[in-house]
């Protein structure tokens, strides 16, 4: 099964017909984009994309490392937030010297910040790849972070710096004030970026990516400096996540330190890894996902860091290859027209396991209400429906809940995987499966 | 100018131990060499020492007359020299097709580029396709290496080798592993595709190196004992002690 998905679709080099349906993807996410805020019109709802399309951006821009060069970096927010401070004081300058540039060039500026830091850092820690690399990152990192603090004039210090988007010139009438607007310049630039690291997996240099990853001794006896490769890869890396950077001061108009700290790096590593990081999409689901977690999870439940690493540490147990993997394994099923063999046991298997999930989200909120221990907090609300976490019958609940549910689900999930193999043969029958 | 590879009294020490000691070798353009010695002789140093994967300690190696000590793969592979592995070293989740394609980069001048689409550069293509189909793996092109059979990753790995169209071919056991049939088209292939290029090959396999090779040379306990034409080298008493009369069943 995970050899089936290791494999990365390269569009451009199969029939017309299947590049034709490449276009058309990229088409339908494109017109999603715009079309989105239209559909849900709320300022709510704005906000929330923004911040997706921006997450969107920086997850990309972390797997030209990760996914595509092999390179695990745990400081990659030090571009990300020299970009939007950068930006800020960018758009500070352009007001103070009243110069001719309009809001929508200013994710240039971070992306160029990020590309100028990621020039001279990344020649020194793209000298080796694996741990040194991911060690280097992390000092990175730590030294980027506890200066800001430091360089207060820089900075800001804690508080960070402020702007203003909308003193800036305008353009083409807009004064980028409505949420609606910072949007779509969002977006703009989403789409450009998307684009652009796209393109770049299908350049000699970004195949070379992929050489490296796999084996860097090799490289060099085809005439390549594996670390020559690495430091282009991180360049462009730091150029796409200073846009990313740009774009969140842009639309946060403040730049502070925690754009650049240690928690937005391992927030783009974790959309990146849940998303999946061998294919080119897996870092969008996964920005999107991480995204709606942390704006969502952060209202309903007072411990939700603790599902975030539930959920990471169940994907790199059970599903390392994130979900774009999981996805991308019914592809050969689908094509061999054997998905319907596996979809009955999934519809079977979904209501122990959501029976399991709620037993452990009910322990996990019930403990969490007592171990915080206010006296007004002991009644918790699951899904609308209020549990007294003092209850014995609470406990009861979320243990039978959890115990009866795992035994159970187990069952179902052995249903999946003998589906499955089922499935999978009758797909190697008709020549789809290798 | 007429030798490729030339070492004068190389040495390489790991550690305290000398696998190489005041090693002389000529391989002359457009030759194919052959090196037989037993196992732990030291013939996969030599070509580690030759192609710049490991330093020598002291002493001098050219390739076309320039001396090579001490530059890195990548510079030595620029100037036209190749090799391949004895463990299959190849991409193992790109394709087949990638893996060659890879190899052809560089030498059709793409280097880093990032400004150029792989998929229309007709050079790159063509000779991709022409190599896959010298090797045999046309049929198998969209295949990860990591899932490709040990034969067929042999046959990849020479692809690689040659991809880049070196001068100078360096081949570490290729045919190790293969059965009789798959070593004889092996073979057959390696014939076919360093015609006019310098071949340097280590091989155990008497009937491949003696029916190959246009010269021989004999390596013992990291030194050169004997090199010569295969005939000189059967009548070599030195060799027949030293290495073919342990061959003998
Ligand atoms: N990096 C290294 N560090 C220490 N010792 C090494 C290293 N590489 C090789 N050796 C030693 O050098 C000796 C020669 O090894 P080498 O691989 O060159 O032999 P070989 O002639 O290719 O043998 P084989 O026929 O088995 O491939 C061996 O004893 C090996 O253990
Ligand atoms: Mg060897």
């Amino acid at each position: 099964m995970t050899d089936v998905t290791s494999q990365a679709p390269s569009p451009a080099q199969s029939g017309p017909a299947q590049s034709l349906g490449f276009y058309a993807i990229w088409a339908v996410c494109i017109l999603g984009v715009i079309l989105l805020p239209l559909i849900f019109t709320s300022g709510g709802s704005h906000t929330t994309f923004s911040l997706i399309g921006i997450a969107i951006i920086f997850a990309l821009s972390y797997n030209i490392l990760l996914g595509q060069t092999g390179l695990l970096s745990f400081g990659h927010a030090v571009y990300y937030g020299l970009g939007g401070f950068l930006a800020v004081h960018g758009m500070n300058a352009i007001v103070a010297h009243e110069l001719p540039v309009p809001l929508p060039f200013v994710p240039l500026i971070g992306g160029f910040a990020g590309l100028v830091f990621a020039l001279v850092i990344g020649w020194v820690s793209t000298q080796r790849a694996g741990t040194v690399f991911a060690m280097i990152s992390l000092g990175v990192g730590e030294l980027v972070a506890s200066s800001s603090l430091i360089l207060r004039s820089f900075f800001g210090g804690e508080a960070g710096i402020t702007t203003n988007r909308t003193d800036l010139p305008t353009i083409f009438g807009l004064s980028f004030g409505p949420q609606i607007q910072v949007y779509y310049l969002i977006a703009f630039w989403l789409v450009i970026s998307a684009i652009g690291m796209y393109a770049l997996t299908r350049t000699p240099l970004g195949r070379m990516c992929n050489a490296v990853r796999d084996n860097p001794e090799r490289v060099q006896f085809i005439g390549y400096d594996p670390h020559v490769v690495r430091y282009l890869a991180f360049c462009f890396a730091g150029f796409f996540a200073g846009i990313a950077g740009a774009l969140a001061a842009i639309n946060f108009e403040i730049a502070n330190a925690a754009y650049l700290g240690a928690v937005q790096s391992g927030v783009v590593l974790f959309a990146a890894f849940i998303g999946g990081v061998s294919y080119f999409f897996g870092p969008i689901l996964g920005a999107i996902v991480v995204t709606m977690l942390q704006l969502e999870l952060a209202d309903i439940t007072s411990v939700w860091q603790l599902y975030f690493g539930i959920i990471f540490i169940g994907i790199v147990m059970f599903a390392p290859g994130g979900i774009a993997s999981l996805l991308m394994m019914h592809r050969p099923l689908l094509r061999a027209g054997t998905l319907p063999m596996v979809l009955p046991s999934y519809l079977i298997a979904i209501v122990p396991t959501l029976l399991f999930a709620c037993g452990v989200i009910l322990g996990i909120e019930v403990l969490g209400a007592y171990s915080q221990g206010s006296a007004d907090s002991t009644t918790i609300r699951l899904f609308r429906i209020p549990f007294e976490a003092a209850s014995p019958m609470t406990w009861l609940a979320a243990v039978v809940l959890t115990i009866g549910g795992f035994f159970v689900a187990r069952m179902t999930w052995r249903g999946i995987a003998g589906a499955w193999d089922r499935a999978a043969m009758a797909a190697r029958e008709r020549g789809y499966l290798s | 100018m007429t030798t490729a590879i030339e070492m004068r009294a190389v040495e390489k020490k790991f550690g305290n131990v000398r696998i190489i000691q005041d090693l002389n070798l000529t391989v002359g353009k457009g030759e194919r060499h052959a090196i037989i010695g037993p196992n732990g002789a030291g013939k996969s140093t030599t070509f580690n020492l030759i192609s710049g994967h490991i330093t020598p300690t002291s002493g001098e190696i050219n390739l076309n007359g320039d001396p090579i000590a001490g530059l890195r793969p990548f510079e030595i592979n620029r100037r036209g020299l190749s090799r391949s592995f004895q463990v299959t070293n190849v991409f193992a989740k790109m394709t087949v097709w990638e893996n060659i394609r890879c190899a052809v980069l560089w030498a059709t001048g793409h280097r880093y580029a990032f400004w150029k689409n792989v998929d229309s550069l007709p050079e790159v293509r063509r000779r991709t396709a022409e190599i896959l189909e010298d090797i045999h793996l046309t049929e198998r092109r969209d295949v990860p290496a990591g899932l490709l059979t040990y034969a067929e990753q042999r046959e990849l790995e020479i692809g690689i080798t040659i991809a880049g169209g070196a001068n100078v071919i360096m081949l570490d056991e290729p045919t190790a592993g293969m059965s009789n049939t798959e070593t004889e088209r092996a073979v057959a292939l390696i014939r076919r595709l360093t015609e006019g290029r310098t071949l340097v090959i280590v091989e155990h396999d008497m009937s491949v190196v003696f029916g190959l090779a246009d010269r021989i040379s004999v390596l013992v306990y990291g030194n050169i004992i004997a090199s010569g034409t295969p005939e000189e080298i059967r009548g070599n008493p030195k060799v027949k002690e030293a290495y073919l009369g342990e061959e003998e069943h």
